[in-house]
């Protein structure tokens, strides 16, 4: 069945192109979005019949590497357009299909009457084909083209609309927005390529299971590991928003909802992640690059969770709150917890994502509105919204047992016995700031008093988008049982699952087996008693008074910091853009490209024209100086050929 | 018989004195006609080696150089005529377009 894998990326290639090639002539918004949908769809029915397939193989016979053709050679060099169909990747491609489907659905209702409407479909396709590339890929150039594909598709839809104004640090339309996406995460392609080199230079070749195969001679701790892992991080915190690039991904929410929900909270934003957990081996071999990348993870998580708190913008909390949790995913793969992260990214695929089509049917709902603090009393008015929002809330936020409380629990659980304390403590703030700012964002939209202005009758949003929801609520409230771990009598399937995919990690790392199943069952009462710490106060909070923000601003200083983002953006502005803005200006154009490049130019044509005029002046126009000329020159020559 | 060296000085002398007026004269006419004493200059030449080297060869060349000079003289006097109707002169330095 795993030949076929060709055929999950070749629908979506055909969706966009009868799409991109034809939409403008379809009128019907229904078919152009019928034929998105589907392409996405089959993708999903393949792989997961190639998925049922596996299940029914021996662990062992699980993998395999189907090649379609070979995309570049030269020399011993080779790389072909091969797909890696393994534990892991049919596991992220049933996420990215299952909830690309579903988002392509919503984005029928929600895109209704956009005069882009086709174009949006043409790029949610072609955003899909890129990231089966990326996850199926079984070598780094082909992921990277996956990878730079997802990136030009997430630059495509935030400025979809652009022509609609965006208000931010240096930005002023949708476009400069797309523009910060695209510079920020060149800086994490470019060390991801020097990455890619080094194990190029390394290994002699750039195919997973040949670089791995070479991993198992290199001794844990070596120099060139550490440098290759902490460059394919570094493109990690670009693509996956962590310290110090996540500054793209809170302005991205100027793309449309479905845009958000499917890009940057489901899928794109998770390609770091599972770009690092593909490689595990050779973070394993990297003990230093792996602490690194847990710190990072948690001091991003803790510090996204914050600002969280501060920020009224509904999609902008969003925003914040999946940085938060790409940041527990990389605080995962730090302690080497790949397959706790790996089950973090999936559930979180299908609450996010449920929260930011909840959302975007909100904002629908109130005509463009997405202040929280205009919002309140749609509870009665969008019960279907209201409902799913509210249970990924509750799975975000942790509350056994929906999906988010087993994958969470397992990486603060790991944190706490594989690395420190101190991480599972941040990570347990982070935690409580999370369902601290999710209850208080549920609060201010739905319950309460209706703040929304007068003059708009909201309602609850058509089917295509209410089905979606419904069916990611489920998925939120489920998706967390293919992860019981064994002290709550689970049997942690996806752990199993994907257990010899992380077999030569594991190998290496030699983590010590757990029994204090005491200190397990404490550490998960804390994490619960957090979680309804969180919601209570949360709830309780604004419930009371839709301006207790009032009470959070008596902490001063301290609350415009977190408001104004920890003023990042703006230390970047000065520290970065503006003087690279003003370099360029002035030493850059003023004086290297007008002074000196321009300066030879020019001065080369000066110098044509100076001796030119000199030269033109033998071209007296008068016959008789030429004759005289070649007279002369033929006495020249006679007198030449005399004398000699 | 008068020896060829003379000949050939007539010939010589003739032919400077073309080069000079063709390089020296304003008036296209003249140059026109200097270059005629230059082709006859030639023609002399031939004809002396001619009947010195008792070859007539040389002679039937001189009838095909008057062929030739009569056919230019043709060419050249139709193309001076045209010059002056359109610029009401034949001095060649105010016939200078070629220039820069």
């Amino acid at each position: 069945m795993y030949e076929y894998v060709g055929l999950i990326v070749l629908f979506p290639l055909i969706g966009l192109l009868i799409n991109g090639l034809l939409g403008r002539k379809i009128k019907s918004e229904v078919l152009v979005g019928t034929i998105g949908s589907a392409a996405v769809g089959l993708s999903f029915i393949v792989a997961a019949a190639i998925f049922v397939d596996m299940l029914g193989a021996a662990a062992d016979d699980r993998s395999h590497v189907v090649t379609l053709f070979t995309w570049l050679a030269a020399g011993s060099f080779k790389v072909s357009a091969a797909y890696q169909v393994d534990q892991l990747s049919i596991l992220m491609t049933l996420v990215v299909t299952g909830v690309g489907f579903l988002i392509h659905v919503y984005s029928i209702g929600y895109m209704h009457g956009d005069r882009g409407f086709w174009r949006f479909f043409t790029y949610l396709n072609l955003f899909i084909f890129a990231m089966l590339n990326l996850v199926l890929a079984d070598n780094y150039v082909l992921m990277f083209l996956g990878w730079e594909g997802v990136g030009l598709c997430s630059y495509l839809l935030i400025g979809f609309w652009y022509d609609k104004k965006f208000p931010g640090v240096s930005i002023t339309w949708t476009g400069d927005a797309a523009n910060k996406a695209f510079y920020v995460n060149r800086i994490g392609d470019f060390a991801f390529m020097i990455g890619m080199f080094l194990i190029f230079k390394e290994f002699g070749t750039l195919t997973y299971y040949e670089v791995m195969d070479q991993a198992e001679a290199v001794a844990v701790g070596d120099g060139t590991m550490f440098w290759i892992t902490l460059l394919l991080f570094i493109g990690a915190t670009g693509k996956s928003a962590q310290i110090p690039l996540f500054i793209w991904l809170p302005d991205a929410m100027a793309g449309p909802t479905p845009v958000s929900a499917l890009i940057h909270a489901a899928t794109m934003v998770t390609a770091g992640v599972y770009m690092v957990a593909r490689n595990a081996a050779l973070y394993a071999l990297a003990p230093d690059t792996m602490m690194i990348v847990a710190i990072v993870g948690a001091v991003t998580a803790i510090m996204a969770a914050s600002i969280g708190i501060a920020q009224n913008d509904i999609k902008k909390v969003l925003a914040y709150s999946t940085v938060s949790q790409l940041g527990f995913m990389f605080l995962a793969l730090g302690v080497g917890a790949f397959t706790a992260a790996i089950f973090h990214l999936m559930t979180h695929a299908f609450f996010k994502a449920c929260l930011f089509l909840g959302s975007g049917s909100v904002i629908h709902a109130l005509h463009e509105e997405q202040d929280i603090r205009r919002m309140g009393g749609l509870k009665r008015i969008m019960p279907r919204t209201y409902w799913t929002f509210l249970i990924s809330s509750f799975a975000i936020a942790g509350f056994p047992p929906l999906s988010g409380f087993f994958s969470k629990d397992e990486i603060l659980w790991k944190a706490f016995a594989d690395a420190s304390p101190i991480l599972w403590g941040i990570g347990a703030i982070a935690a409580f700031m999370t369902a601290f700012y999710m209850f208080r964002m549920v609060t201010l939209t739905f319950l309460g008093e209706a703040r929304w202005e007068s003059g708009k009758h909201p309602h609850e949003s058509p089917a295509s988008m209410t089905i979606p929801l419904i069916v990611l609520a489920f998925l939120a409230i489920f998706g967390g049982f293919v992860g019981v771990p064994a002290v709550l009598g689970g049997g942690n399937a996806i752990h199993q699952w994907l257990h010899p995919v992380y077999f030569q990690a594991e190998q290496i790392m030699r983590l010590p087996e757990h029994h204090n199943h005491a200190l397990e069952y404490l550490l998960m009462g804390i994490s619960v008693a957090i979680a309804l710490g969180g919601f209570l106060l949360g709830r309780n909070m604004y419930l009371k008074d839709p301006e207790a923000d009032r009470k959070l601003m008596k902490l001063g200083v301290l609350y415009r910091v977190l408001a104004n983002k920890y003023y990042i953006d703006e230390a970047y502005d000065g520290a970065v853009v503006k003087p690279l803005v003003k370099s360029s200006e002035t030493l850059l154009y003023r004086v290297f490209d007008v002074g000196i490049i321009d300066g030879i130019v020019n001065g080369l044509g000066r110098l044509a024209t100076a001796t030119s005029s000199m030269l033109r002046t033998v071209q007296t126009g008068i016959i008789q100086n030429y004759a005289a000329v070649l007279v002369l020159g033929i006495v020249l020559v006679l007198g030449l050929i005399i004398l000699i | 018989m008068i020896p060829v060296h003379y000949y050939l000085i007539v010939s010589a002398i003739m032919f400077i004195t073309g080069v000079v007026g063709v390089l020296t004269r304003r008036n296209a006419i003249i140059i026109f006609m200097c270059i005629e004493l230059m082709l006859n200059s030639v023609n002399l030449t031939f004809v002396a080696f001619s009947a010195y080297l008792g070859n007539v060869s040389g002679q039937i060349f001189v009838f095909f150089v008057m062929a030739v000079a009569a056919a230019e003289a043709a060419v050249g006097l139709a193309i001076v005529i045209a010059l002056f109707r359109n610029r009401q002169t034949v001095n060649i330095n105010e016939i200078n377009l070629l220039k820069w």
